[in-house]
């Protein structure tokens, strides 16, 4: 883990395997929670796609966005259950359309 | 997608954009799903780095779709791609509108998203009023609550002026009670920013929070179930907590005070149990709910047993494996350092910190043990710790030097018992880090070589052997030609310093310097013929050769020519007049204090002795910037002041000539670190002062500042009064006048220091002298900064001190008018702008404006009566501006012509700028 000072807010990039993370921070943020901010979030993505790697991330860009939006929203946590944010994400992922509806959608 | 090389990909981009953009424009409506898919196709190329120009439409109708997928992307694009000024705004709000009045806790889930990610003003504007009553009902789901709090805190930070506080604030804090812990988290973020701004509203958030943290350390690893991450109980929630109560002071309460206590002795107890589990994200998540409540127990001050025990964990740390935990300590430890209670329990881990200087690897870990080091220094350590910089200052990074060079001149100066140790010192450092020497620190040991006469004598002696060193650096050179220039006489008794060879010894640094340095040294010359009658003709001879009498330097000629003439016609009685020793230097904060400051910003130099000091100091710290020169440069001969000693080397560095007096005293003034943005309407505020010269500048839930101003051609004079609205007092209050670089060689601010006390309900007062030297554009800034129960504000308002203020009125007939009018018809003279009516077109309201502006009305003079016209003379200390206006009003436009004539384009301009705004 590097961090460097710029003048108002530090940078963290903590490394997981092939995925790298920067986040903001401010002065007056909890830096050792910050790396476990991220070490959550990639928990939760480990949860969601199985082990994540970064084809996941490309080829499911949004699925990413919304787990993160699920576990902060304006840059403060929302909620620290992995439970609660999983079982989010899976109850949206009911809502998507069945196979027979994603099949019979026209051609690309 | 990726493409092998950039040109590939952008070919394969340029493509798939063709095709998306046919299938928006093809005649065949589109179904969701393919909307859907494309809208997504967008957003991952915008997200790969390229500019995406369409499909804004799309994503909208995507927002009223009611398959929850399609919605989403649609909620998606919106939120990373819509700016704030997209015309689409109205569209996306009421599709947002739709959603949140839905009750389906999914889509109000998407909405509240939204509205986070983007908040902007116009978002602000729409919802506002509606997220928190979504917040308190009784019937909100708790995901949906969680998602509001936190939308209203993004709200709230951009837009705080449009979040109305009403009855919801106090069900609000009753969250904190919430069963369910998520709602908890996400609403103790949103409290901590409120209590911030309105710390009386929330105070009962106190005694809920210490009894939720309570309950949290109490509790077993899994009573919290799902919030327990990796054995430690709620840490994120606890965090918060903390934060929060480092909003206010220790609470009154001693029953909630004595919870509070326990908690954090919890807290503590648990750092010294073994781990539960080897993970780094167990002991991340422990130690930074402890670090937290090291925070809280510095914030509140009070409890001795707690700050020592504190300190003592922290000295833990300081040996740990972990960089990340050193680094930390050494960082707590600093604010710790500045308690009366743990000072001196921090002292006592000295030499690890001066260990952890020679051997941390990280270069940012070392400069947090420098600042530790700094803030535990007293007088029983400080000639161990000086040392131990000085040391340091060797290897130490180059772009830590300066900060270290200027700590060690200051803890030097501060806790010299025997001034030859500081002197000692100063001149080590100019041998170790010359380059990173600035002017206030060699400024400031010849303040103190002068004012003290113990010393004198010694300083001559040691710069004297350290000027023998075969190559010295150019400061040693300036602090040596100064010091022997006065106290040369104390040593010239031993034949080893005899005058002839003190003066030798600094003639043959002469050629290798520069500028400045040189005109420093025929300075230190003129005063050896003084004090050295015996190699006056030495000395001549030197000022009469070539290569100082006809330099091509135009300041060290003049010298050169001026103090040749002063030493061949003075009498010894005038020489030694005019060449006197100088003066003692008026007491005043350390110029070198204040560069560190603003070096390192408010706050993070202050220690124990100088937060007492402070009072005191910045009363003496920058009264009258002028007044340290002021015997040389109100001398009214022109050469008078190249003869000041003092002046001559500051008042030659110095860039613009209003500043001159303050580059010696006080960086301090104009420093303000981290100056806030401008607060909000505050540009409405300072055009309502451009016709009038009193009023109420600024106003919030804090502070008023009202002001009252006169003006005499080119002089002002400002009071300025900061109101306390509250009933607690603010600390530090530092308010500061900021030029631009562009404005201040033009423009000539004087302030006088206010107390940093200022009284709740009590009204404190500030002077601005003001001169206007030549024409000017900006207008300075006021920044004030104080500390209010336990936050730090920061606000920035524009100072109302604009060009026409120096207008004085001209009458003159028609005749005249027109005829000076047409002399100023080049068009780089004229200025004309046409704009709408922003008031009613009232002819007496435009007439008092007029004259409020500053110009003379001239009545009768423009043949149609309906036109306004103004004559008037702007004056600056370098010249005068005759100039011409007129006004002409269409009503049935609801539009105004006006025209500036003036002999300078610039001010033509200004002027326009500012009288165009007042219709």
């Amino acid at each position: 883990v590097c961090s460097c000072s710029l003048s108002c807010f530090c940078l963290y990039f903590p490394r997981y395997a092939s995925l790298y993370f920067c986040c903001a921070i401010e002065d007056q943020d909890n830096e050792l929670l910050t790396l476990e901010v991220v070490h959550r979030y990639v928990e939760l993505l480990d949860r969601y796609f199985g082990n994540v790697c970064e084809l996941d991330i490309i080829f499911n860009f949004e699925k990413a966005y919304f787990i993160l939006d699920e576990f902060i929203i304006g840059g403060e946590v929302q909620d620290t259950s992995k439970r609660s944010a999983v079982k989010a994400i899976e109850d949206s992922d009911m809502l998507q359309e069945t196979v027979e509806e994603y099949m019979n959608k026209p051609a690309f | 997608m990726a493409g092998k090389s950039k040109e590939a990909e952008i070919k394969r981009i340029n493509k798939e954009l063709a095709n998306i953009r046919s299938k928006f424009k093809g005649d065949k409506a589109l179904d969701g799903y393919s909307k859907k898919k494309y809208v997504c196709k967008l957003l991952f190329i915008f997200l790969l780095g390229h500019d995406i120009d369409f499909g804004h439409m799309e994503a909208v109708n995507l927002l009223s779709s009611n398959r929850y997928t399609e919605k989403q992307i649609g909620y998606l694009f919106i939120s990373v791609l819509v700016n704030s000024n997209s015309e689409l705004i109205r569209l996306i709000n009421n599709a947002i509108k739709n959603d949140l009045a839905s009750r389906n806790p999914t889509f109000m889930g998407l909405a509240l998203h939204c509205i986070a990610n983007v908040g902007s003003r116009e978002m602000a504007e729409a919802f506002a009023g509606e997220i928190p009553k979504i917040l308190v009902a009784g019937d909100t789901m708790d995901s949906v609550k969680q998602s509001a709090a936190l939308c209203l805190l993004r709200l709230y930070r951009t837009s705080p002026d449009l979040v109305p506080m009403g009855d919801w604030t106090s069900r609000v804090v009753h969250l904190l009670n919430d069963q369910h812990l998520g709602v908890v988290t996400a609403a103790t973020s949103l409290i901590t920013t409120l209590a911030q701004k309105n710390p009386e509203e929330f105070k009962t958030s106190v005694s809920l929070a210490v009894s939720r943290l309570s309950r949290i350390v109490t509790s077993a690893s899994t009573d919290l179930q799902d919030y327990t991450y990796y054995f430690v109980p709620a840490p994120w929630l606890s965090v918060k907590l903390l934060r929060l109560l480092q909003c206010y002071p220790p609470p009154e309460d001693p029953a909630v005070r004595g919870r509070l206590t326990e908690c954090l002795e919890t807290i503590l107890n648990k750092a010294q149990e073994p781990p539960k589990s080897k993970k780094v994200q167990h002991s991340n998540a422990k130690n930074a709910v402890l670090f937290e409540a090291i925070s809280l127990i510095i914030h509140h001050d009070s409890e001795p047993n707690l700050l020592v025990r504190a300190c003592n964990q922290l000295g833990q740390f300081l040996q740990h494996r972990e960089t990340n935990l050193r680094y930390l300590a050494l960082e707590s430890m600093c604010t710790l350092a500045s308690s009366e209670f743990s000072h001196e329990a921090v002292k006592t881990h000295i030499e690890t910190v001066i260990n952890a200087l020679k051997t941390e690897r990280d270069v940012s870990v070392r400069q947090r043990a420098v600042d530790l080091l700094y803030a535990m220094c007293d007088r029983s350590n400080a000639q161990q710790i000086v040392a131990e910089m000085l040391n340091y200052l060797e290897t130490a990074d180059y772009s830590i030097r300066e900060e270290i060079v200027l700590k060690v001149a200051i803890l030097a100066e501060k806790y010299a018992v025997d001034y030859t140790w500081y002197v000692d010192t100063i001149l080590n450092l100019i041998r170790i880090a010359g380059d990173y020497v600035s002017e206030e620190v060699w400024y400031r040991v010849i303040q103190i070589v002068i004012n003290r006469d113990d010393v004198q004598g010694y300083a001559a002696k040691t710069v004297f052997e350290a000027l023998q060193a075969p190559a010295c650096h150019e400061n040693l050179v300036k602090v040596g030609g100064y010091i022997l220039g006065e106290f040369g006489n104390l040593i010239a008794g031993d034949p080893r310093s005899s005058p002839l060879i003190q003066f030798n010894l600094l003639h043959s640094k002469f050629h290798l310097c520069s500028v400045p340095t040189r005109a420093l040294l025929l300075s230190t010359y003129i005063k050896f013929v003084n004090l050295f009658p015996e190699i006056k003709t030495t000395i001549q001879d030197v000022l009469r050769s070539d290569s100082q009498l006809k330099n091509a330097d135009v300041e060290l000629q003049q010298r050169a020519v001026e103090y040749l003439r002063l030493s061949t016609i003075a009498s010894t009685d005038i020489l030694a007049t005019v060449l006197e020793e100088m003066p003692p230097f008026p007491e005043r904060e350390s110029s070198i204090l204040a560069k560190l400051k603003k070096k390192k910003g408010p706050g993070t130099v202050t220690d124990l002795e100088e937060i007492k000091k402070e009072r005191s100091s910045d009363m003496n710290g920058s009264a009258e910037p002028a007044s340290v020169n002021a015997s040389a440069v109100s001398t009214p001969s022109p050469s008078a002041d190249l003869l000041g000693l003092g002046a001559a080397p500051l008042t030659n560095s110095a860039p613009p000539p209003s500043s001159s007096g303050s580059l010696l005293v006080d960086v301090f003034s104009d420093s303000a670190s981290a100056v806030a943005p401008l607060a909000p309407g505050s540009d409405d505020n300072f055009a309502r002062f451009v016709c009038k010269n009193n009023g109420v500048l600024f106003e919030n839930q804090l502070l008023q500042i009202g002001l009252k101003s006169e003006f005499r051609q080119n002089l002002g004079r400002m009071f300025i009064f900061y109101g306390n609205k509250t009933s607690t007092q603010f600390l530090n209050f530092t308010p500061t006048v900021i030029c631009s670089d562009d404005l201040q060689p033009s423009l000539n601010l004087q302030t006088k220091p206010v107390d940093p006390t200022v009284d709740g309900g009590a009204q404190v007062q500030q002077v601005v002298n003001i001169e206007c030297v030549s024409d000017f554009m900006e207008a300075p800034i006021l920044n004030i900064q104080f500390r209010y129960g336990g936050t730090f504000q920061n606000l920035s308002v524009k100072l109302p001190i604009t060009l026409n203020k120096f207008f004085q009125p001209t009458e003159m007939s028609s005749q005249d008018f027109f005829q000076r009018w047409k002399q100023l018809s080049n068009p780089k003279q004229e200025v004309q702008n046409i704009f709408k009516a922003k008031h009613p077109m009232d002819a007496e309201i435009t007439k008092a404006k007029i004259i409020g502006f500053g110009s003379a009305l001239l009545e009768e003079v423009d043949p149609n009566p309906a036109n306004f016209v103004g004559a008037g003379i702007i004056h600056t200390k370098t010249t005068q501006i005759g100039c011409l206006l007129r006004l002409e009003p269409n009503l049935q436009a609801q539009m105004y012509r006006l025209t500036l004539r003036t002999s300078k384009e610039a001010v033509s301009q200004r002027l326009c700028e500012l009288l165009s705004e007042q219709f």
